[in-house]
């Protein structure tokens, strides 16, 4: 994983609140193997009304998303963080992220910064009345810094530290084997297994 | 004495391989070992790839099990998918689950089916697990006293190489629902309740415990559709505590714990409990006596009413957002505020997905329609959970109640909920849906979306209009409506 300290780049401001996951990727982009080229697919339902804020200059160039509370609702694809970052989403602000979303922007590099809602609110009026306006998202500080805005933002210290240092979440986890080998030997006899498969 | 705890709380507590290091910037997590990973063809790919690119094995190919179900097709499935993309992701899993050794239920199969459904009759979900899936709908599995819960792919990838994951600790919340339902409330009027009480969000950063009187009083499959729906509240996992109904349901199922295990097994599972002195973060209750069949109107799962109320005005909403969400959503759905919603008319029924598509949905939606007429502009379709419904339904002669009404009978899989597969909701079409989301474009491209009960999806498609068993003339050879279903 790419490591992340600080990001500045143009604010799209966003005024939704429950975005879900089949909003931000629908699910017939979800027959796909890989795990890049979702930048199509990215709101590919609301990106047909000229009128949606990615279809204007200059917020189709850009790299931090200013969403209202509850983004990420729904389905766990993460596809949806894929989508975000192939498009050029960096980070996202919003005041409540869904958690299995949070959790997915966490392990594929895209910061999902929490924000008050009073904040997000100050940001948006921001990137509306000056459209272009760059944000910048400092994960060292915890700080976004917009305009004349300084605000700060929340992530748990764990995620927060990965990003910094972009480590790989189950190379960390590997250094502990002798831990799960250690569990292993004690789970009780009566628990299941898939295999072998028995009759019904 | 030992500390009191909760159910959720004793779970995370017996599967803690590595407890996290303190506090500080970089504190890490609590490590949990993973009893069972449930796969399907969708969100496996990507994490089958990343292990191969490091060499790395799939470390409990005996803890994990793969079906087929999101794209699959309800239709000829004898023949090839049409799809070639659906047919590349297929086939696709069959590869992965060759090369790595994984069980794995393919299309024209016994057991293939939703994973969430699956997983349960093969007896393979039991009390006091972690279960996990690429699927945020695996908090289904909580309906057995388990710590079940989506993941994203990267963390797939990484309880196939571990069989552990790094989480979050979380806060708990019990939703108390005391008294007894009235004939035709289900436990779906219940879930839709719960998150119209809370909101899409209530439950972020919560395990839910759903407990009292009407809880305990719920068959396992009805425990599922509300454990199932827990996400829609925002909340990751939901659980039940096991009892005699769990027991009685698990018994004899074939990966159910035989002779002493069983013994053993039901000794452990009788201790998984939430502790009389202990206490939740917050506790939320609901009166189950006073509930009545619910219905959304909306665009998220939160946005619901009692069916015998009306299409509500964004003025009725004091947050702005919330305001603003309700006139978006009023636009979509085509909806005036102020219609009463059983003059909804609606083009399409569709009985099926992970929430509603088990035997006592079949049943409770087949009592509803025995003898009764569809209304004529009504498309129905009835999209059995698992092969094994469909096998088991078809042995209770619902098929032939299905296809007499005029209902169209499928092969099993995720089907409408989600419209993968060719089965799609057109521009504006509306839909009575016993699914669980009713997300823009969901169920297809402007597709309009009510998420209901088994028996109000049922009594809609003879009335044409957004319809309650109780609005129903009696039925020439009336059956009683089962209260105990989904």
């Amino acid at each position: 994983m790419e490591k992340f300290t600080t990001h500045t780049g143009i604010g799209v401001p966003l005024r939704q609140s429950n975005v879900d996951t089949d909003q931000i990727i629908p699910a017939v982009y979800l027959k796909r193997i890989t795990r890049t080229g979702f930048e199509d697919a990215l709101f590919s339902a609301w990106r047909k009304d000229p009128a949606f804020i990615l279809n204007q200059a200059p917020f189709n160039a850009g790299s931090v998303l200013v969403a209202g509370p509850d983004f990420g609702t729904g389905s766990s694809r993460e596809h949806a963080v894929w989508a975000l970052k192939d498009y050029g989403f960096k980070t996202v602000l919003s005041s409540r992220f869904a958690d299995i979303f949070r959790g997915n922007s966490g392990k594929q590099g895209l910061l999902a910064a929490e924000l008050a809602q009073d904040d997000i609110e100050l940001i948006w009026k921001e990137l509306e009345n000056a459209p272009g306006t760059e944000v910048t998202v400092d994960l060292v500080s915890k700080t976004v810094i917009c305009g004349n805005i300084v605000a700060p933002f929340e992530i748990d210290d764990y995620t927060r530290w990965r990003l910094l240092e972009g480590l790989d979440d189950i190379g960390l986890t590997l250094q502990h084997e002798e831990d799960i080998t250690a569990y292993e030997a004690t789970r009780p006899a009566f628990m299941p297994t898939t295999l072998p498969a028995r009759l019904s | 004495m030992a500390v009191a705890k909760t159910l959720a709380e004793k779970v995370w507590d017996a599967h803690v391989v590595r407890k996290g290091d303190g506090e500080g910037a970089n504190a890490q997590p609590d490590l949990l070992f993973i009893d069972l990973h449930l796969v399907h063809e969708v969100t496996s790919p990507q994490a089958f790839e990343g292990l191969r690119l490091a060499g790395r094995p799939l470390r409990r190919p005996d803890l994990t099990i793969a079906t087929e179900d999101h794209n699959t097709p309800t239709l000829d499935i004898d023949k090839p998918i049409a799809d070639l993309t659906s047919r590349t992701q297929i086939q696709t899993l069959r590869n992965n689950c060759a090369e790595f050794g994984v069980r794995l239920h393919s299309l024209g199969d016994a057991e293939q089916g939703i994973v969430h459904v699956v997983g349960p009759q093969l007896g393979l979900t039991q009390p006091g697990m972690t279960v996990v899936c690429g699927d945020s709908h695996t908090s289904t599995h909580g309906a057995f006293g388990a710590l079940a819960m989506g993941i994203g792919t990267s963390e797939v990838e990484h309880v196939m190489a571990t069989q552990t994951l790094s989480l979050k600790p979380f806060k708990t919340m019990a939703i108390n629902v005391e008294g007894s339902l009235r004939p035709g409330v289900t436990a779906k009027d219940i879930i839709l309740a719960v998150i119209a009480k809370i909101g899409t969000g209530g439950g972020q950063g919560y395990v839910l415990e759903y407990r009292g009187s009407a809880i305990r009083a719920l068959s396992m499959e009805a425990r599922m559709t509300i454990c199932n729906m827990s996400i829609e509240a925002g909340a990751r996992a939901g659980l039940v505590a096991p009892d005699q109904t769990t027991y009685d349901y698990m018994y004899g199922r074939p990966h159910a714990p035989q002779g002493a295990d069983w013994d053993a097994a039901v000794e452990y599972w009788n201790i998984l409990r939430t502790d009389d002195d202990a206490t939740f973060d917050v506790e939320v209750d609901l009166d189950a006596d006073t509930l009545e069949p619910f219905v959304t109107w909306g665009t998220n799962p939160g946005q619901g009413v009692s069916l015998s109320s009306s299409v509500p005005s964004p003025e009725d909403f004091g947050d702005e957002n919330a305001k603003a969400a309700a006139e978006r959503a009023l636009q979509y759905m085509g909806l005036e505020a102020g219609t009463p919603m059983k003059d909804i008319r609606v083009d399409t029924v569709f009985l099926g997905s992970c929430t509603n598509s088990r035997m006592e949905d079949l049943r409770a939606a087949a009592d509803i329609i025995r003898g009764r007429q569809k209304d004529p502009n009504i498309r129905m379709l009835v999209v059995p959970g698992s092969a094994r419904v469909r096998l088991e339904a078809e042995a209770e002669g619902l098929d032939k109640v299905f296809k007499d009404f005029g209902a169209e009978w499928r092969f099993a899989g995720c089907s409408m909920c989600l419209g993968m597969n060719p089965d799609q909701l057109e521009v504006g079409e509306r839909c009575a849906s016993t699914s669980n989301r009713n997300f823009e474009g969901r169920q297809g491209k402007g597709g309009r979306t009510h998420l209901v009960s088994p028996v109000v999806a049922a009594a809609t498609a003879i009335r044409g209009t957004l319809s309650s068993p109780s609005d129903l003339d009696p039925a020439p050879e009336s059956a009683a409506i089962r209260t105990d279903a989904a």
